[in-house]
């Protein structure tokens, strides 16, 4: 691959295309200009732990909402020495993930690998792996909406404002509405946070379960949404707070049941509906925990059955 | 049985061959080359330029055939290409009033300095299905005076010289914004929301237009001028000090004028909406000269009360590659958000029902 | 440009696309790591006055959107070199820059002239690297905050003493306030504007 910053100038008509071939691209996909402005506002987002910084995201060859801003941010933060993870719901092998890590090893031919704790870069949708990070690590999300206060004030030039003056009376006096219409609050993932005592951030939609991992973690989180043009970041040992109430404290989903492969109690789990009869099982949607899981011998109550080798998903 | 959305890779790779197979279609009949969209799905390829922000005809066409006629996929192609094209200059502004003429009418003088030019429209054919076209035709030669090759004043412009418009924004000096470098901030300035809605979407503007024609917003507008034809491109590199010429585009202008009834401050005038596309969109252009007139509310001290009135509404839901991006997303795996809510659902209802229970338990 | 001024301008990185990669996740290391130094002395060739790890940041980091401010004694071979291989404006005003290089530590200008950025976008602050002879770990001021695990010390030579009080002023006017970055000839250490500082 040639790692060509200029290209050719058109003409109008069509005998120039054969021309442009994919190894004109730059290094990581974006050029170097615009990998310096990302770089750039990724360092302010993490001296400014929870603040969104504006960014000119640019258009990436997929779509908007299926994570471009965790892309870009990727393209701009890996190397030919990293190990690359990517997992969407918890699982490296959604056809998301998988489209992915596939165009990011074109691009930088950086090596990949299933396996959380080997993993220098982990980019993800809607998890945090179980295996607890390390110092190493990098984990990099991609988000939808990046505003947590989005669905009290819609305007982005009203929230900016309760953001500069720490106004957040509205966010407390909606999800105390919620304990006094369900008795709870009513909020099972995207669980706003607040970050290092100072801003309420969106920690993407990830499952309140995850939120807890991201309090005082020894890994570095960035936060990137493409659409609306947003970095933020969460740096490692840093206080994340779920927000609760004295009376209605922060809690995380329980099940009844275990893993139905691996017999695992502590991790979030998938319900999956197996047949027309809505005979259903419940399995890790950490896939690569899971797996791990069972390669050490644990079994759960559904590990022999025959009729579910897909889900199991053997590792080539 | 159970559905897998696993084996990812096999299923990506099987979908796109599916996908270049029903793209070619029945191989009996012969393929369409990109020179054919490029000459006979012209305006498609206008649209594509326009909304996909990279004045490249052939690629526009490219695109077009890339995705089967999908022309918001299409644009979306022509986008990410145009990321990583590198930046050589910024041209100078182009010159309208030096256009080489191909069409250009008012609607609001009987006639115009330069004439009104009908040129290649739509406007009065009677929709009636052309059952020659079905089969391989020659058009009839055209007989038509060739317009005049001097340059043509807007009209606008006519106006503008008795002092009834609104003063032209001509600080030439100031930097021009770009929304594809810097992100939108709000209150965004006029610059901003013309680029935001030459990249917006054709269908959004033209439904926001509309509904400021029909009350949601009071603006009675009248087409001041529509033109296309080609403006030369020029640009000053700075190390020659003088202006180049680097080609020729096509492009469509719009201006409508709106009569304002003066406020404490400012005598009654016409103020002016404005719009402008590569190639020949002129629908495109019209919506966008109403919406860019609707825009300019807060400026001339109006109450916002209307959608296409409100620029934060109106830019951040403009862009059709943002937008379908985010309404497809949908089709991504949610399950874990799902299972998330599923669980509280449960259990909601649990409570409940135990609660009904045990309150008829006591009433009885 | 004058082409005899170019000529002399001595070279920047040798591959930009993965240099620039390295060089950033050195920064982006100690940024998010306060009190953590990292070597980055190999990169680029300046001019004397000049470090090597500091042009190697402001090579990741500045171009031509980010103007830059060196002061106004800053020799001009730096100029030209900075100029010549970011891009950036120089900009003699210190509330103009984005980024700016103090090459003595010993002798720093008033640091609250630079951008503090402002409530609504605080992330507008300017990055402030600043020259100094050395930096040892494990001794020294005490750093607490974000990124820092219990906490860690350091001991920087060739930087004003005044600097210390002048940060931890820094510190009260989060979220606003500028981000540093401390160089020697061949490393970096970061503070974001979150460290709290004890001397």
């Amino acid at each position: 691959m040639n790692f060509i910053e200029g290209a050719p100038c058109r003409a109008a008509d069509a005998t120039h295309i054969q021309s442009t071939q994919e190894d004109e691209y730059n290094f990581g996909y974006l050029d170097e200009q615009t990998k310096r402005m990302i770089r750039r506002a990724i360092l302010k987002a993490i001296a400014i732990p929870g603040y969104q910084v504006p960014f000119a995201g640019r258009e990436m060859p997929m779509p908007y909402g299926w994570g471009t801003g965790g892309i870009q941010l990727s393209a701009s933060v890996l190397g030919s020495d990293d190990i690359f993870k990517v997992i969407d719901q918890g699982a490296d092998d959604t056809t998301n993930a998988v489209s992915i890590r596939k165009f990011f090893a074109r691009v930088t031919n950086v090596n990949t690998t299933e396996r959380t704790e080997e993993a220098s870069v982990i980019q993800t949708r809607h998890r945090i792996p179980e295996i607890p990070l390390s110092d190493d690590q990098i984990m990099i999300y991609q988000v939808p909406i990046p505003e947590p206060l989005r669905w009290v004030e819609a305007r982005e030039s009203e929230t900016r404002k309760m953001h500069a003056l720490e106004e957040y009376g509205v966010m407390h006096v909606q999800l105390y509405e919620d304990i006094a219409r369900h008795g709870r609050i009513a909020t099972n993932f995207m669980y706003p946070v607040k970050v290092n005592d100072r801003y309420i951030m969106s920690p993407s939609p990830i499952p309140k379960f995850d939120n807890p991992k991201l309090h005082m973690s020894p890994a570095l989180h960035i936060f990137g949404a493409g659409r609306e043009k947003r970095i933020y970041a969460v740096p490692p040992y840093t206080i994340v707070k779920s927000l609760d109430f004295e009376d209605h404290p922060f809690e995380v989903e329980s099940w009844d049941n275990c893993c139905g492969l691996c017999g695992a109690k502590d991790s979030y789990l998938d319900e999956v509906i197996l047949n027309n009869e809505g005979e259903r099982m419940f399995v890790c949607s950490d896939t690569d925990y899971c797996t791990h899981r069972r390669e050490q011998g644990h079994l759960g109550p559904m590990a022999a059955r025959e009729d579910i080798a897909e889900l199991k998903g053997e590792r080539a | 049985m159970y559905v897998a959305v696993k084996g990812g890779e096999k299923a990506i790779d099987n979908a796109h061959c599916l996908m270049a197979e029903e793209r070619r279609g029945d191989t009996n009949i012969p393929e369409m080359t990109v020179s054919q969209i490029l000459q006979q799905m012209r305006l498609a390829v206008d649209r594509v330029m326009s909304e996909g922000s990279l004045y490249d005809p052939a690629l526009a066409a490219l695109a077009i055939k890339q995705s089967r006629g999908d022309l918001v996929e299409a644009v979306f192609l022509l986008r990410a290409y145009r990321t990583t094209l590198p930046r050589f200059g910024i041209s100078n502004p182009i010159d309208t009033s030096a256009m080489h003429v191909r069409r250009r009418i008012s609607a609001t003088f009987k006639d115009i300095p330069g004439g009104q030019i009908l040129g290649p429209t739509f406007d009065y054919t009677h929709r009636l299905l052309d059952f020659t076209l079905a089969a391989e035709s020659e058009p009839r030669p055209v007989q038509t005076d060739i317009p005049d090759e001097a340059p043509m004043p807007r009209v606008m412009d006519i106006l503008s010289a008795e002092g009834l418009l609104e003063q032209k924004e001509t600080d030439g000096e100031a930097n021009v914004g770009d929304i594809t470098r810097d992100p939108v901030t709000f209150p965004a300035e006029r610059d901003i929301r013309l680029q935001n809605l030459a990249r917006g979407d054709e269908g959004f503007l033209l439904a926001l237009g509309y509904s400021s024609q029909r009350g949601f917003g009071d603006s009675h507008p009248f087409a001041g001028e529509i033109r296309m034809g080609d403006v030369a491109v020029s640009m000053t590199p700075e190390e020659l000090g003088f202006e180049i010429e680097i080609g020729d585009i096509t492009i469509s202008e719009c201006e409508m004028v709106t009569s304002f009834t003066g406020s404490k401050t400012e005598l009654p005038k016409f103020t002016r909406g404005y719009g402008l596309s590569f190639g020949y969109c002129e629908r495109k252009v019209m919506a966008m000269a109403l919406v860019d007139r609707s825009l300019q509310t807060r400026e001339l001290g109006g109450d916002i009360v209307a959608p296409s009135q409100d620029e934060e509404f109106v830019l951040s839901h403009s862009d059709n590659v943002e937008a379908q991006g985010f309404v497809q997303h949908l089709k991504l795996p949610h399950y874990v958000d799902f299972q998330a809510d599923l669980i509280m659902m449960r259990s909601m209802r649990e409570e409940i029902l135990k609660q009904t229970k045990a309150d008829k338990k006591e009433a009885a | 440009m004058q082409e005899n001024a170019l000529n002399t301008v001595t070279p920047g990185l040798k591959n930009p696309a993965q240099d620039n990669q390295r060089i950033f996740r050195a920064i982006l290391l100690t940024m998010s790591r306060p009190g953590t130094v990292t070597v980055l002395g190999n990169w680029a060739e300046p001019p004397t006055a000049l470090y090597p790890a500091t042009a190697a940041v402001c090579l990741t980091l500045a171009d031509m959107d980010t103007p830059l401010w060196i002061g106004k004694n800053g020799p001009q071979d730096v100029q030209t070199y900075l100029r010549f291989h970011c891009g950036s404006p120089m900009v003699r005003k210190q509330e103009k820059a984005s980024f700016a290089v103090i090459l003595d530590g010993t002798d720093l200008p008033d640091l609250t002239l630079f951008n503090q950025g402002d409530l609504e976008y605080p992330d507008r602050s300017a990055t402030v690297i600043i020259q100094v002879k050395t930096i040892e770990v494990g001794r020294g001021v005490k750093l607490t905050g974000p990124g820092i695990k219990n906490e860690m010390q350091i001991e920087v030579g060739g930087l004003h003493p005044d600097f210390w009080q002048d940060f931890r002023q820094n510190n009260q006017n989060f979220p606003l306030g500028l981000d540093v970055i401390l160089a020697t000839p061949t490393e970096i250490v970061s503070l974001p504007r979150t460290v709290q500082v004890e001397v």
